[in-house]
């Protein structure tokens, strides 16, 4: 299977700290990749430098074949890559539906349109109201972003990256803060998902994991120790060491 | 939400309805003083409305906006200069055309250059920023002996405009206030249109507009030019209002009334910037006036105390600034907010 993105010798260093430490990963076309790590391994570092927020000190990113390395972030994303945050990242002051209306909108070649009223354009409308509807949403629509529970705030990350129809979704532990039926909820729509989008997961719920993953990575000191199934990753003896804690 | 959205409208209505009507009322009571008020804060309301779209629904703390205002003035001032005293073929003209289409040129063209500076800064870099430009500007004119340097420029003739004549205070005034409906339905169409939502978008949450896959810098450009732009134009009004421009109309303690009316009025609302600039005028006004009638109250103590006669009423600064301490401290949401029945 193609590869869809290709990460060869990433380097990030934060002072003295190697938050990413020559890391090589290469996500298969619609599998799901997890990365999992101890706290400080270097996981949301590696997304952003993915996403584009931050820019690495060495080593290069392919999406389908193409160098972004220096691609900005905004640009990345209409490449065709989109990502959740680990810390709720919304627009507060606006409602729901305008959120993710806003995710649809982004797909057009610009937003230099100035005359019609933007809540008015029924396309943009609709389509934001079916994704909503597939999280679970679809009666919350109209509500101030910020009366919704920080569970609710999760599924609206999710449905954003939906909107955005992106081929690669970067999502950064979903299940963050989420209860247990709650996590339940994420992992189910997240298997729904399996084999429609390439999906690389950062997530801490072990469980959710090895439920969900094709394969997964481990990161530990901002280094990938291994890489495979999770029959292997939970059979390997430096994962186990390094990581899931020796018994 | 309707009850407030119908509130701010029938406020919006009664406003812009006193404005309409009221100027007409003063000349026919031959009170040509109060007309002039009335031009002076319409045209300031423009330049608050204008300021209101980066400011409230960028969310881009501009502290610079007096210098489109003051360039846009001088876009009168130095055609008719020029006009009348010769020198400088190319610009000079009564044309008040000319000039209203060189003040939105040139505002326009100083917002792209210096936004695109700006706007690579963030939070306090951008408030110093935008000032520093606009300080920039106010130094350049003082330095200009040919426009009066610090002493400003007389204008001595108003831009000439087909159907209407300036002088006429009622003419100006309603030019100007057609000017500040027209400023306030753009305003309006901008912010709700696709443009707007990224605009208010990146004032909520600039990183997820990044990842969404907006260019958030290009779309707050473009907001800073339409803003200077449109704050030029009223610049062209003023200097017509004012028959006299100086660089003290480009220092930054204008640039900070004009935020303080949008702050006072109420930011990112559509009305909030008149009621602001309409309370700030009506302040300054009215604050003179009560305290030159309080003068005989308190001038025996002062006398006593300083032995020379009081003149109370230059003092309106004071309880000017305490006002303003107070709207901004415990009025959360300005005027608008009030009137929305404290609701944020």
């Amino acid at each position: 299977m193609a590869n869809i993105l290709e990460i060869d010798g990433l380097m990030k260093s934060f002072g003295g700290i190697k938050a990413t430490d020559n890391v090589n990963l290469a996500v298969e076309e619609n599998e799901l990749h997890a990365i999992i790590g101890p706290n400080g391994a270097g996981k949301t570092t590696l997304i952003a430098q993915l996403s584009g927020q931050q820019m690495p000190d060495a080593g290069t990113i392919r999406f389908r074949g193409r160098d972004i390395t220096q691609v900005p972030a905004h640009a990345r994303a209409r490449l065709g890559m989109t990502r959740s945050y680990q810390i709720t990242s919304l627009v507060m002051g606006m409602s729901v539906l305008d959120n993710i209306a806003l995710a649809v909108q982004a797909k057009d070649a610009h937003s230099f349109r100035f005359i019609r009223s933007a809540r008015k354009i029924a396309s943009l409308r609709d389509e934001a109201r079916r994704y909503l509807a597939e999280v679970g949403l679809a009666d919350r629509a109209d509500a101030p972003t910020v009366n919704l529970s920080h569970g609710e705030h999760r599924l609206m990350e999710i449905a954003i990256a939906l909107a955005s129809e992106a081929p690669l979704m970067l999502l950064d532990e979903p299940m963050a803060g989420l209860g247990p039926e709650e996590s339940a909820q994420m992992v189910a729509f997240l298997k729904g998902l399996k084999g429609k989008r390439t999906i690389l997961l950062i997530e801490h719920d072990m469980d959710a994991v090895f439920a969900l993953a094709d394969r997964i990575s481990v990161l530990v000191y901002g280094h990938i120790i291994a890489t495979g199934d999770p029959a292997s990753i939970r059979g390997n003896d430096d994962v186990r060491h390094a990581y899931l804690g020796e018994e | 939400m309707t009850q407030g959205l119908s509130r701010s409208t029938v406020a919006t209505v009664i406003l812009l309805g006193l404005l309409a009507v009221l100027p007409a009322v003063f000349m026919a009571m031959d009170n040509e003083y109060y007309v002039g008020l009335a031009t002076r804060l319409v045209i300031l309301g423009i330049a608050a409305t204008s300021l209101n779209l980066i400011l409230g629904y960028g969310g881009l703390i501009s502290f610079g906006h007096a210098a489109f205002v003051g360039i846009g003035a001088y876009a009168v001032g130095i055609p008719v200069h020029h006009s009348l005293f010769g020198g400088f073929q190319i610009v000079a003209s009564n044309n008040g055309l000319f000039h209203v289409a060189l003040a939105v040129v040139i505002s326009a063209l100083f917002a792209l250059i210096t936004g695109a500076i700006c706007l690579r800064t963030k939070g306090v870099y951008f408030i110093m920023i935008t000032m520093a430009f606009a300080q920039m500007v106010y130094y350049l004119f003082i330095s200009i002996d040919t426009y009066g340097a610090d002493d400003g420029l007389v204008i001595y003739q108003v831009s000439q405009v087909p159907l209407i004549d300036l002088s006429e205070p009622l003419h100006l005034y309603y030019l100007a206030f057609a000017s500040l409906v027209a400023a306030i339905l753009l305003v309006r169409m901008i912010v709700n249109s696709r443009f707007g939502m990224v605009l208010q978008g990146a004032k909520g949450n600039p990183e997820r507009m990044v990842t969404m896959g907006y260019n958030v810098y290009r779309y707050r450009l473009v907001a800073y030019v339409i803003s200077g732009a449109m704050a030029g134009y009223s610049g062209a009004l003023l200097a017509n209002y004012e028959g006299f421009i100086s660089p003290d109309m480009m220092d930054w303690a204008q640039s900070g009334e004009f935020m303080f009316m949008v702050i006072l009025g109420g930011v990112a609302t559509t009305l909030g910037p008149i009621l602001g600039s309409t309370l700030f005028t009506v302040l300054e006004e009215g604050l003179q006036i009560v305290m030159d009638w309080m003068e005989p109250a308190v001038e025996p103590a002062y006398v006593a105390l300083f032995g020379r006669d009081l003149e109370f009423e230059v003092y309106w600064h004071l309880p000017f600034g305490l006002i303003l301490i107070f709207a901004v401290l415990f009025v959360r949401g300005g005027i608008m907010g009030l009137i929305r029945g404290g609701k944020d």
